[in-house]
């Protein structure tokens, strides 16, 4: 084996080396084949960020819109929602919203840019169907302590009015922010955070 | 006799390379060479511009996307200002702003999409055809074309160009027909003659460029796989000389 | 101490000991003639054109749409919307008749050295189906960029079963599933082109390699290398195909895929050989493009059927003989007389008529991608008759002849001694 080897040498460096090259070569032409798995223009197109119009949301109305096949709402809070939210700390599980689920600048107590609005994407974290909203008025069916918030009727995660996910909930943590701007006082754009874009 | 065969089989090869299968004109009018240059940023702008202006009203690219003359160094702040219609998108698609049932009505066949007419004419078609518009009273539209005899398209350019009238001169010769094209001006455009045939340039560049956006980033990419396979090649070789030390 | 690659290898070969039995059957105990020389490598590269045709295809099934109204657009969307997908397209569309050329050579080959010969016949049938499969594949495949071309020419390609006495109008609308092609016609083709025929051209081509190994290569010398066996049992002039036939193919494949990137990369379309112009139209069933080919790899076979004229106003005749033209290969084996396999050992008939036979398949193969009037016409001695028509005539006849006068002759041709042994 050894005197072999020793004969083998030159030889055994070309096959290295010509593997290693034609390797590389697989890889090369794996990479389109890879990237043809991505998202197509057509796809980023129609997952431009979107465009809504909320002059009109009442206080405690919600509305939804769709960014990238996803429901996004958009909820005014109430002063009495807000209040709800600061009485939930103790019983949701990432008050301090410590899990990077939101853009920086909605890692706050309500979990948004202005206090009034909150956007979430409306995708349950823990198996993604969409939470219902189930406001203070809902008491009888969700229990005394219910401040308002969000109820996934899959599996029974609980939510409150911002995001934040009850303990003892199977979803781990909180839903998501997207990232969004106010472009005006009456526009918010979703999908982008860069204004002018 | 072996070196014959061999060259036999290959010559078909060769003569693929060296003679293109045709893309003339039906015409017989002789094409000009287009001088486009698929680098040309300024061109291909300028060409984008005529080609949303004036080719965009009838014809669209429903293939393209706004957003990807990206490519020729547009931002999308310039392709929103200059380029889109009222509340279309960059990601969106160049849709003409004619439905196709209109223009079946009006000019008797709806005008093609021309997302990739430079693939199927050419550059040096596109860049004759609409440089050889020409005044024609016995056609519904008033125009015919010389290189695109009964053209249903009236000249879309022809404020730029001005009316122009043509004077076909035909002999015969030993068997051989020969025509001999006569231009004259009627009126005269907003361009004069080099301007005009600049702006197509530009447009037929653009369209060139349209038919085929990857076409610049094909030939970059080319060039780098073939040298990778050249190195390769190399310690093919070096390996198969190795090993066949062995076979005598 | 046994390596970690040898453990696992040893863990295997005591499950399935079969593994190591066909690997050293078709790799490492495969005798190989040690004198294969360039016209050797085009089956290899057949194989390597098969696994990227494969490879490429699938990718575009993930987003080609099999329907009339959308299958240009998607062909588009590939070229421009999806990343990458230029390539995986052009990798496809280069692959169609990189395929064939390749095939053509290697079909050359075995015509130069007698490869379809005893004991080889089954082989070449097996390679022969694989052509004609190639050319199913490959029309089915044609008609998906739903463009004029496309359209077109399965339109005339379809109308020449209708030819066919007493059942043609039926069987070719039963081929087209509606009266003219269309959408049904797509969808099965594309069926057909993804499933159906690649299902079989595997098969085949495991059924002709089987076949290959068991009787052994041909070589350029056309000498049976079993005939001279050392004390082993191996064959003095073979060698085994690995490592030293895959090394030597793995340089020859980095040719071969410098040649296919240089098309890819630089002219896609090859002269409109490969994409043709036409094809970047849409379908369009009302509007014939003014002059239709087939795409060049058929166009020998196009000449034929033109150049036959129709008898008692029928195009069954030229589709008989297109089909002849093809179906007379299975028979070379059995035309051959001479005993003498290789060229290089052949008489002055077989290299004549070897010859001639080249230059009138690339003259078919020409005058098929041209319009009959390419020549212009003979005068009115000759009933004012298209030169090209006459002269497609003429190689058509010369085209039948090779294979029908071979019984005589390669019987009659002085041939060369044979040596024992192969000559490097």
């Amino acid at each position: 084996m050894s005197q072999q080897e020793k004969v083998d040498k030159a030889r055994r460096n070309l096959v290295v080396a010509t593997s290693v090259a034609g390797g590389l070569a697989s890889v090369g032409a794996a990479v389109p084949f890879a990237a043809s798995w991505m998202p197509s223009e057509r796809a980023k197109a129609a997952g431009a960020p979107v465009e809504a119009d909320i002059s009109r949301l009442a206080p405690g109305e919600m509305q939804v819109v769709e960014w990238r096949g996803k429901p996004v709402w958009i909820l005014r809070r109430t002063k009495e929602m807000l209040e709800g939210i600061k009485k939930s700390d103790p019983m949701v599980s990432d008050p301090k919203s410590d899990v990077p689920q939101q853009p920086e600048y909605a890692k706050n107590e309500f979990r948004s840019i202005k206090e009034e609005y909150v956007v979430l994407e409306g995708v349950c974290t823990h198996l993604g169907c969409s939470p219902q909203i189930k406001t203070v008025e809902a008491r009888a069916e969700m229990g005394e302590s219910w401040e308002g918030g969000f109820y996934c009727p899959c599996h029974g995660s609980k939510f409150d009015l911002a995001g934040r996910v009850y303990k003892g909930s199977p979803a781990p943590i909180n839903l998501p922010v997207p990232p969004y701007t106010f472009v005006s006082d009456g526009t918010i754009l979703i999908g982008d955070d860069k204004k002018g874009a | 006799m072996k070196k014959l065969l061999i060259a036999l089989v290959f010559a078909p090869f060769a003569a693929l390379v060296a003679a293109p299968a045709a893309l003339g004109s039906e015409a017989g009018y002789r094409l000009d060479h287009a001088p486009i240059d698929s680098k040309d940023v300024v061109s291909l702008q300028a060409g984008a511009r005529t080609f949303a202006n004036y080719c965009m009203n009838c014809h669209g690219a429903q293939f393209v996307r706004y957003n990807r003359l990206g490519d020729i160094g547009l931002t999308e702040a310039q392709i929103k200002d200059n380029l889109l219609f009222a509340g279309e998108k960059v990601g969106d698609t160049m849709k003409s702003a004619l439905s196709v049932k209109d223009g079946k009505a009006w000019f008797g066949v709806a005008p093609p999409d021309l997302s990739v007419i430079a693939r199927s004419r050419g550059g040096d078609w596109l860049y004759t055809y609409l440089r050889t518009f020409y005044r024609d009273p016995n056609t519904a539209s008033g125009w015919n074309n010389a290189v695109f005899p009964n053209v249903g398209m009236p000249h879309a350019l022809w404020t730029l160009q001005g009316e122009r009238a043509l004077e076909v001169v035909s002999e015969k010769e030993g068997g051989h027909e020969t025509h001999e094209y006569k231009w004259s001006q009627i009126s005269e455009g907003r361009q004069s003659a080099t301007q005009y045939d600049a702006t197509v340039r530009d447009l037929v560049n653009y369209l060139v460029w349209m038919g085929e956006p990857s076409a610049n980033a094909r030939r970059k990419i080319g060039v780098v796989v073939l040298y990778f396979l050249g190195v390769l090649f190399v310690l093919a070789y070096a390996m198969k000389r190795e090993f066949w030390k062995d076979v005598h | 101490m046994a390596t970690p690659i040898a453990a696992v290898w040893n863990w295997i070969d005591e499950r399935m000991p079969t593994l190591g039995e066909e690997y050293r059957k078709h790799m490492s105990e495969y005798y190989a003639p040690k004198n294969f020389n360039f016209w050797y490598y085009f089956g290899a590269m057949s194989m390597l054109v098969l696994v990227i045709q494969i490879a490429s295809g699938i990718f575009l099934t993930m987003n080609y749409k099999p329907d009339a109204a959308l299958a240009f657009g998607s062909v588009e969307y590939i070229m421009r919307d999806v990343p990458g997908g230029w390539i995986i397209r052009y990798i496809h569309s280069t692959g169609a008749s990189m395929f064939f050329i390749v095939v053509y050579l290697h079909m050359f080959r075995a015509l130069l050295y007698g490869s379809y010969k005893k004991p080889r016949e089954l082989v070449w049938i097996f390679g022969v189906i694989i052509y004609l499969c190639l050319m199913a594949e490959a029309f089915f495949g044609y008609l998906l960029p739903w463009g004029q071309m496309s359209y077109w020419g399965a339109q005339v390609i379809v109308n020449l079963f209708s030819s066919v006495p007493f059942i043609g109008p039926d069987l070719s609308v039963l081929i087209r599933g509606d009266y003219v092609v269309s959408d049904a016609t797509l969808n099965r083709f594309f069926a057909l082109h993804v499933i159906a025929v690649p299902l079989v051209l595997i098969g085949l081509v495991a059924a002709h390699i089987l076949a290959l190994h068991d009787v052994g290569s041909n070589n350029p010398d056309g000498i049976e290398i079993k005939k001279n066996k050392d004390a082993n049992g191996r064959p003095l002039d073979g060698i085994p195909f690995h490592p030293y036939y895959t090394v030597k193919d793995a340089a020859g494949a980095v040719i071969f895929l410098a040649v296919f990137s240089a098309i890819l990369f630089f002219v896609p379309e090859m002269g409109g050989y490969f994409l043709e112009y036409n094809n970047f139209i849409p379908a369009d069933p009302l509007k014939t493009p003014p002059h239709i080919a087939p795409v060049w790899y058929f166009t020998p076979y196009y000449s034929i059927l033109r150049a036959v004229p129709p008898l008692f106003n029928s195009q069954f005749p030229g589709v008989m003989a297109m089909g002849l033209a093809t179906m007379i290969l299975f028979l070379l084996p059995w035309l051959d007389r001479d005993p003498v396999k290789s060229i290089r050992y052949r008489g002055g008939y077989f290299k004549t008529a070897l010859a001639i036979f080249v230059v009138t398949f690339l003259i078919l193969g020409y005058l098929g991608t041209e319009p009959t009037n390419v020549w212009g016409q003979f005068g009115a001695w000759m009933g004012n008759a298209d030169r090209a028509t006459v002269a497609a005539r003429v190689f058509t006849v010369l085209y039948f002849a090779f294979f029908i006068l071979m019984p005589w002759y390669t019987a009659l041709d002085k041939s060369k001694p044979v040596p024992d042994r192969v000559t490097m």
